[in-house]
């Protein structure tokens, strides 16, 4: 019975920790702190156009993170919402969805609501700086859609994100 | 009884034969976590055969016994200690079970014919060399394994004054595969995991599974429009209907202890909000008014208030409020983070998740101790904890490595049984009423 139970708890250690090191390997999500130095200027002379989404290192940013428990947009991602939201202004046609979701900790049904208060928030900054209410729909997905599924901060603040998808472009 | 069942039975074959994964009940081990000095010692003796017929496929011996040490009130003498084998209560030699310090013994004789288990089984007080109980107890088909949990339900409740609850069923989700493969289930299984069988499949996420109070029915949410929507299922037929697909969250679904009305939150008018849907009309009454999230309304027994989380003071703690509308009470006030309520059946006791720093456990508040609070479970990240029909047990999720698994905790937090479910990701257990034999 011990040594069951020892070998099962060896064999959890072993699973956990291969599922580590294969998590290490194909993390692709940059550092939410480092995208500053690639951002390019907003375009604030010519109007965005589709292609502008594939080729603006401003637009190609599609996630901002958040602060354990806080849905409040940091600083650091004020560029992210000007050019967002330049590009609903400059785009009227374009509709977006923002995803809302966080990390793991808490009760499912308590972080659907979070991660909607993350969603409105993102969505609230891009109305103030222009974007049509109507261009933007916000679903919470709450702890559903981890990227990131290790039981600590390095992917906890990963998790605590929104996700933000044009539908039309 | 019978046709329905036979309907039922039909129904989970065919939904089962769709499913790609069947989920398969392992190993169910009985963890104790402290010493239980109060625990009633008792005896099942390993059934006889009656009759002609082939062996009884179940162990009905070793299922109650599993049965009355899991829930933490009985200590079972274990097999290799059983030294003499009655089957009758006139074989019963009671100097030897007194010797053994065994307070109650059960003896009994199976017969399998054509399908139909019939157990004769026997309860008697060692000390006094008396017959508590004398009864037969018959199951088909897919419920064999019920004959043993009937019998255990009848000792429980011959020997504590309780109704057992060890016949009844419980409903959880899993996860396997991950991303664009994930496939979430949402599974009911016997109260100790075995029997699994799917009654919903989805590639987008299921949760907080609640029981209509007849045991019928099943309201969820499901992500599978690409938004959160509330579905009511019958278990039997498969039908089901969306009672709620609004813009923003529906969440949380709990039927009225009456069954016809539905505790939900919802967020179209803004933020999540307690409402109650009257399920013959699907007419709305809004409970709560303000910025915060109010969620995971859940019924006490008597269907006149609501107990919900909301974070209207900053983080999420539990509330009260009268279920026809009217100021809400805050009831707790010990740790920073308190949601997911659970009521036990007489609404003495509110299980939760408590959370303090990164270490959520489930605690229970007994409010007819003044609030005193005890955790039952080790954390660091338990949820969803929901009582037996009896208040004996509670299940609840935990994480365990990479996966969700469930456990069963006695109420008072001393018997531990994980119960190992599937292969995915195991979570969101919601424990159902009592059955009708």
């Amino acid at each position: 019975m011990n040594a069951t139970v020892r070998v099962s708890v060896v064999a959890l250690f072993c699973l956990a920790a291969a599922a580590c090191a294969k998590k290490q390997e194909i993390k692709p999500t940059p550092p939410p702190e480092a995208p500053t130095t690639t951002t390019a200027p907003a375009n604030t002379e010519g109007a965005f156009t589709p292609a502008d989404l594939q080729t603006n290192a401003c637009l190609r940013t599609r996630v901002v993170y958040f602060d354990f428990d806080k849905s409040d947009i940091k600083p650091e991602f004020d560029n992210i919402v000007a050019c967002h939201a330049k590009y609903l202004r400059d785009r009227p046609m374009a509709r977006m969805t923002i995803e809302g979701n966080t990390d793991e900790r808490g009760t499912r049904e308590y972080n659907l609501g979070l991660g909607e208060r993350r969603g409105n928030a993102f969505a609230q900054a891009l109305e103030a700086a222009g974007a049509s209410s109507s261009q933007i729909k916000v679903v919470s997905y709450g702890e559903e859609r981890p990227v990131c599924r290790e039981h600590a901060e390095s992917c906890w603040h990963l998790n605590r994100r929104d996700n933000i998808v044009y539908t039309a472009e | 009884m019978r046709m329905p069942r036979i309907l039922l039975a039909l129904t989970l074959t065919l939904l089962a034969a769709l499913c790609a994964t069947q989920a398969s009940a392992q190993g169910l081990t009985v963890q104790i976590v402290n010493g239980v000095p109060s625990a009633i010692p008792i005896t099942v003796v390993p059934f006889g055969q009656q009759g002609s017929g082939p062996a009884s496929p179940v162990d009905v011996a070793a299922i109650v016994s599993m049965d009355l040490d899991r829930c933490g009130k009985f200590r079972t003498l274990p097999t290799n200690e059983i030294v003499e084998s009655p089957t009758t209560g006139s074989q019963i030699k009671f100097a030897t079970w007194q010797q053994l310090k065994q307070q109650y013994i059960v003896v009994g004789r199976t017969a399998y014919n054509g399908g139909v288990l019939k157990a004769d089984f026997e309860l008697w007080d060692v000390a006094k060399q008396q017959q508590l109980l004398g009864l037969s107890i018959t199951g088909q088909g897919s419920d064999l394994r019920r004959v043993a949990h009937q019998i255990a339900d009848q000792i429980y409740q011959k020997i504590i004054g309780v109704r057992g609850a060890f016949d009844t069923r419980i409903a959880y989700v899993t996860m396997v595969g991950l991303g664009n493969n994930a496939q979430y289930s949402l599974v009911i299984a016997d109260s100790d995991g075995y029997n699994p069988q799917t009654v919903v499949r989805s590639h987008e996420a299921l949760l907080s599974p609640g029981w209509s109070p007849d045991g019928k029915e099943l309201a969820y949410v499901s992500f599978e429009s690409g938004n959160s929507a509330i579905y009511i299922q019958n278990i039997a037929t498969g039908a089901r209907r969306v009672v709620s697909a609004r813009p923003g969250i529906n969440g949380a679904p709990r039927f009225s202890p009456d069954g016809k009305k539905l505790a939900v939150s919802l967020s179209f008018q803004g933020n999540p909000e307690i409402y109650v849907m009257d399920l013959a009309t699907g007419a709305l009454t809004r409970l709560t008014h303000n910025l915060a999230i109010d969620t995971e309304p859940r019924w006490t027994p008597d269907g006149q208030n609501i107990i919900f989380t909301s974070d209207r003071s900053g983080k999420p703690q539990l509330y009260e409020i009268p279920a026809t509308g009217g100021t809400p009470q805050r009831i707790t006030f010990q740790g920073q983070y308190n949601a997911n309520a659970s009521i036990s059946y007489d609404g003495k006791k509110i299980a939760m998740v408590q959370g303090n720093g990164n270490v959520y456990r489930i605690a229970v508040m007994d409010r007819s101790l003044g609030g005193q609070e005890t955790f039952v479970s080790p954390g660091n990240l338990d949820d969803s904890p929901s009582w037996a029909p009896n208040a004996s047990m509670l299940l609840y999720a935990a994480n365990e490595g990479p996966r969700g698994v469930l456990y069963a905790v006695s109420a008072d937090g001393r018997v531990r049984q994980r119960l190992v479910l599937s292969d995915g990701d195991v979570r969101e257990p919601a424990w159902g009423p009592y059955r009708n034999p």
